[in-house]
């Protein structure tokens, strides 16, 4: 730090993962065709981003009625990019609980050599088998700690070592709510840098839902995180993920090396990406109400689509799911709790009770 | 009257609240406590109930089975060890009630399918899992009125409501669960999902079962199987309630339940707890039944 407290981050290497075709496809309800998928990753690697998650919304096993099918399986997505991907990687998620290591070693079949092991930030315990086997087959492997806001920095620190005791070679905060502040994001990334072994390493998966994604980001590498996630765009959950190409474009203003070619990534956004959008992905009443009250990102479209099949505004079921203290992978409690409003309020009919 | 009985292997959550289930039995009466630590909570408890305890594993158990008439035994141990520990007691001729995800023998939910498995004496018996026995009793109100081509349930548990040994080992969880929806369900796919909620105070174990019919759904059919399923249910676990539904969504039923304990071991919230040893110890009866009235020969000790 230098005398009036800037610390200069000038050389810094940090990790780009890209989260277009992984969170990207919640925000596109799971559709996205294997050609779009194709076009995006190529895109991807000729703009230099060297690692990039290709998965259904809720990663490994997220195909259901719970999370939505998607237009192809997993296997179908990776057997169509892995061919036009020169330079970078490819990684997958797989959330304990919904995904196995049966689809893990799919995975590493089909070409993909990083995992994230997901959780919620409290239960680090359920991932031992998850990320063993990841190692085993020599995968990159990280320790992925959702709703990271849930949790004290301390608290969240513990968890983080037990990751790495497992094997996690790199353990990420991941604010799946977006409604962490930068000094929110600085106690948790410190308070995991204090416990975990120098070589491994600490991430940063922001959402955008308050417009903190970039400073929170900054804020994770000026404590030590060496990973960013981030997507072009945004395209992601909730209000998007870290914009990508503004990141890149902050950290080469801050002398941020992140390898990627901040034009290239800039084009692709306007000329790709945007038009793929169903809707704009960006802050906006129900998304800022998620960052506002801490509730999961994926929840944004489903209560859109149950407020309005019951009469409900998505902003009131979304408060709601927030008291309940509902978490990633709950989604069928948007319903329920839907209609518990709903029927409440005296907007149900006889027969939908 | 003569009870039936029965040593209780793994003194976890599972093994600890089978206890007070079978302690309450009019046909079943709770002897050994088989343990691996000498210090852990629950064979100190099963101490203070009056069950004699090894903390040597099953081969601690083992010496006394005949001397004092074991003739049912629970294993909630893994499903690693589950088949050494059954090998073990089944040639004692014990009948085991398998409440490990390793299912060696055939899948049971009482109300679905345990009056068939005691008509045929099988010596295993396995309970698939706590979000098995709460939602495959709906997957089969559904698929009793009509075809169901995939199902698929989400089951939330309270963290504090799982124990060590089912957090570490989630896919066998995921893996069993599935299955017994297909085969006990009566879906031709199924799929299982499950969520652990660390939440403050705990939450209620939640689940939710879709149903994808084949051809549209006769919703007051099903409608009036699901709640005569859930009374089959509520005769062994009182606090199986409905919440919402069945919405019907095109061929998709959606039908949202919760389970409330009866606060034994764990507190209420830890439903899942309880639908599991409920459900075993309803099958255990069902077999003493048998056997105290000679229905049912288990094997003689080889």
């Amino acid at each position: 730090m230098n005398n009036d407290g800037f610390i200069d981050l000038k050389g810094r290497k940090v990790l780009i993962h890209d989260m277009s075709l992984r969170d990207g496809m919640h925000a596109k309800r799971e559709q996205i065709s294997t050609a779009q998928m194709v076009a995006v990753a190529s895109a991807l690697d000729a703009a230099g981003v060297p690692l990039m998650q290709v998965a259904h919304g809720g990663g490994l096993g997220g195909n259901s009625l719970q999370h939505g099918f998607a237009m192809h399986s997993n296997e179908e997505y990776w057997t169509a990019v892995m061919p036009h991907i020169k330079r970078s990687k490819v990684s997958v998620l797989l959330i304990p609980g919904m995904g196995t290591m049966k689809e893990l070693q799919s995975a590493y079949d089909h070409g993909v050599r990083s995992v994230s092991v997901a959780t919620h930030c409290t239960e680090a315990d359920t991932t031992p088998q998850h990320i063993a086997y990841a190692r085993k087959l020599g995968m990159d492997t990280v320790g992925f700690l959702m709703m990271a806001h849930l949790n004290t920095p301390e608290g969240l620190a513990v968890q983080g070592k037990l990751m790495e005791s497992y094997g996690a070679e790199c353990v990420y905060v991941t604010d799946s709510a977006g409604y962490m502040l930068p000094e929110d994001v600085k106690r948790r990334v410190r308070a995991l840098r204090e416990v975990l072994k120098p070589e491994t390493q600490i991430g940063f998966h922001g959402h955008h839902n308050l417009g903190m994604g970039i400073a929170n980001s900054i804020a994770a590498i000026e404590e030590g995180a060496s990973r960013i996630d981030a997507s072009v765009a945004g395209l992601g959950a909730g209000a998007g993920n870290t914009p990508l190409e503004v990141f890149v474009a902050v950290c080469d203003r801050m002398g941020i090396d992140t390898g990627c070619d901040l034009f290239k990534l800039m084009d692709m956004a306007e000329d790709l990406i945007v038009p793929m959008m169903d809707q704009m992905v960006r802050v906006d009443r129900a998304s800022l109400t998620l960052g506002f009250a801490g509730v999961y990102s994926t929840f944004l479209l489903h209560a859109k689509r149950l407020g309005a099949k019951y009469g409900l505004p998505a902003r009131d079921i979304l408060v709601e799911l927030g008291k309940r203290k509902m978490i990633g992978g709950q989604e069928d409690m948007i319903e329920d709790t839907a209609l518990t409003m709903a029927r409440e309020r005296g907007l149900l009919n006889d027969k939908a009770a | 009257m003569k009870k039936i009985r029965c040593a209780l292997i793994g003194s976890g959550n599972i093994g600890t609240d089978l206890i007070y289930k079978i302690q309450r039995s009019p046909l079943l009466e709770p002897v050994w406590m088989v343990g691996i630590d000498a210090n852990s909570e629950g064979l100190k408890m099963a101490r203070d109930m009056g069950l004699k305890t090894t903390h040597e594993g099953v081969d601690g158990l083992l010496p006394h089975v005949l001397e004092d008439g074991i003739q049912i035994a629970f294993d909630a141990t893994s499903a690693y060890v589950h088949k050494s520990n059954s090998d073990k007691l089944t040639a004692l001729g014990v009948m085991m009630i398998d409440l490990t995800p390793a299912a060696i023998g055939p899948l049971c939910v009482p109300p679905v399918n345990l009056a068939e498995h005691a008509a045929k004496g099988a010596m295993n018996l396995n309970m698939i899992s706590c979000a098995g026995q709460a939602t495959i009793p709906i997957v089969r109100a559904v698929s009793r009125v009509q075809s169901v081509s995939y199902a698929e349930i989400i089951a939330s548990v309270a963290s504090k409501s799982i124990g060590p040994g089912t957090r570490a080992n989630l896919d066998e969880f995921t893996y069993t669960t599935s299955n017994a929806i297909e085969v006990v369900g009566g879906a031709r796919q199924g799929k299982a999902l499950v969520v652990v909620n660390p939440a403050e105070p705990p939450m209620m174990m939640r689940n939710t079962i879709y149903c994808l019919t084949d051809d549209k759904p006769d919703e007051a059919a099903i409608r009036e199987s699901v709640q005569q399923m859930i009374g089959e249910v509520q005769k062994y676990v009182p606090g199986y309630r409905l919440v919402n539904g069945p919405v019907f969504d095109g061929n998709k039923v959606a039908v949202f339940m919760e389970v409330k304990g009866l606060g034994d071991y764990l507190p209420t919230y830890a439903g899942n707890l309880d639908i599991m040893t409920a459900a075993a110890t309803r099958t255990a009866e069902m077999f003493a039944e048998g056997i105290l009235a000679g229905r049912i020969k288990l094997k003689e000790a080889a």
